[in-house]
């Protein structure tokens, strides 16, 4: 296998090549050992310098990023366009430009376009961390999901997986198909028919509209958050409604025959998607989930690091 | 490329030996002292010493580990291939221990520096020293000596020394390669 990724970008799942998710994978178990030793810091990223910019609001993925950085020894930049002159009508690329004049390498963005990664990476020389756009993919978060699944079920080949909640406006659903799909593992989606995308067995899912067939089949099953935020108009009646019909809790997990893992990418709407008593339970790995993101995030940023050449 | 051999198989033996007898002459029963053997080649020399120490010597416990010095490498981004890290393995406490790195050849003395670094994140050693199979002295980039030797060596530089060993490469035997 090839100990050097084939891109430059980490722009979405959809650009990588199996062999390159299995790299960070490796990498991020030598990373998951630093971090969990007394002195969680390398000192491999000393000369680099990293620019998180978020054009949206985010609390884990932020800290996520921004300690995996510091583990690594890198210098890190914040931005976030709350507080700059994207609000006196600046456009993405003079922002970016502006923060890249200041000797930045690495870029970690944030924003609510889908695309817009992709727009900057064409325009500038750093290397470009998608770090979620708009509902287009979450590629770092999709990797922490598949490595969470390995190291539960010892792989994500052959393996049964759900996807439950709004598709449609999801990036962490997308990216997680496309991981999901090119590690061999079996997926399906399940929501309300108004929140699962027209066409999206394209991508090589079933979509299933009945939550208790779905965990009845599956190994995982990954709970997405209702993006209340993002609905503009009313998909389904009411939330309890919603709860009802795609919320898991103890009472349906222990009528399944089997155990099976459940995940949730965060923040958690606690009694909407999941009880508080399923998200704390065994089954649970929200909190493994939170970890492994400090891994591959240190990972993916040593392994595109190491392409930037002095 | 022509290549000659160094040392052989009983000479390697000889000398790993030696080697074992030094480590016990400065640290008795090993109750505070631990290997340290240097990721990927060291540990070899590592799991030799620690086999006659336990088999040949008699030394009840003797603590080894591995370190991986991927990430602490002062060359990360300047080489054309990228550094493949490989595992670290100690799983026991290095504060106020005699600690002993052990790596198959010193040239220029970069890895150990890393070695020293790495080290460091697991606690704060009482001391540090180096064992190393092969010395090529004249070849240092930093003031960095060995408290145990097993063969010096004069290589110039585009002269590579290659050890091999019997778990990895099917025999014992190290090489001066002319590249």
């Amino acid at each position: 296998m090839s100990n050097e990724l084939s891109v430059k970008h980490l722009l979405g799942i959809k650009y990588l090549k199996e062999s390159d998710i299995q790299l960070i994978f490796e990498t991020a178990d030598h990373f998951k050992e630093v971090i969990n030793r007394s002195i969680k810091k390398v000192p491999s990223l000393r000369d680099i310098t990293i620019a998180n910019i978020f054009f949206e609001n985010s609390t884990r993925t932020k800290l996520s990023f921004e300690l995996a950085e510091k583990r690594l020894s890198a210098d890190v930049i914040n931005f976030s366009a709350s507080q700059s002159s994207v609000k006196k009508g600046e456009t993405l690329i003079d922002t970016v430009s502006n923060i890249l004049s200041m000797k930045v390498d690495m870029v970690v963005m944030r924003h609510p376009n889908p695309g817009a990664g992709i727009f900057l990476s064409k325009h500038v020389e750093a290397s470009i961390i998608n770090a979620g756009d708009g509902a287009h993919e979450h590629p770092t978060q999709a990797l922490l999901d598949s490595y969470s699944i390995r190291e539960k079920l010892g792989g994500v080949s052959g393996k049964n997986v759900v996807i439950v909640g709004d598709i449609l406006h999801s990036r962490v659903a997308l990216s997680n198909i496309f991981a999901l799909k090119l590690q061999g593992a079996n997926v399906k989606v399940c929501g309300p028919k108004t929140l699962i995308p027209k066409h999206i067995e394209s991508l090589g899912v079933e979509v299933e509209t009945n939550l208790k067939k779905a965990l009845n089949w599956c190994d995982v099953a990954n709970m997405l958050r209702i993006q209340n935020e993002r609905l503009d108009i009313s998909y389904f009646p009411t939330t309890r409604e919603y709860t009802q019909q795609f919320g898991v809790n103890k009472k349906l997990l222990n009528e399944l025959d089997k155990e099976i893992v459940i995940m949730h990418p965060g923040p958690i709407n606690r009694g909407v998607e999941i009880t508080s008593d399923v998200a704390d339970s065994k089954q649970s790995i929200i909190l493994d989930q939170v970890e492994n993101g400090v891994a591959i995030r240190m990972a993916v940023i040593y392994l595109l690091a190491s392409k930037i050449k002095q | 490329m022509g290549q000659k051999v160094l040392l052989s198989s009983k000479e390697i033996n000889i000398i790993l030996h030696r080697l074992a007898c030094q480590l016990l002459e400065n640290h008795l029963d090993f109750k505070d002292t631990v290997l340290i053997g240097i990721q990927p080649r060291g540990t070899f020399v590592a799991q030799r010493l620690v086999k006659i120490l336990r088999e040949e010597y008699k030394v009840k416990e003797v603590k080894a580990g591995f370190l991986d010095i991927t990430f602490y490498r002062d060359d990360f981004r300047r080489g054309d291939k990228p550094l493949e890290a490989t595992q670290t393995k100690i799983d026991f406490i290095i504060e106020d221990k005699n600690v002993v790195l052990i790596d198959d050849v010193l040239y220029t003395g970069r890895s150990i520096n890393a070695a020293l670094t790495a080290i460091q994140s697991f606690g704060r050693p009482k001391d540090v020293e180096l064992l190393t199979l092969i010395d090529r002295r004249f070849s240092r980039h930093l003031p960095i000596q060995p408290n145990y030797r097993g063969r010096q060596v004069d290589a110039i530089n585009n002269e590579k020394v290659r050890v091999m060993w019997k778990e990895n490469d099917g025999k014992d035997e190290i090489y001066l390669i002319d590249r």
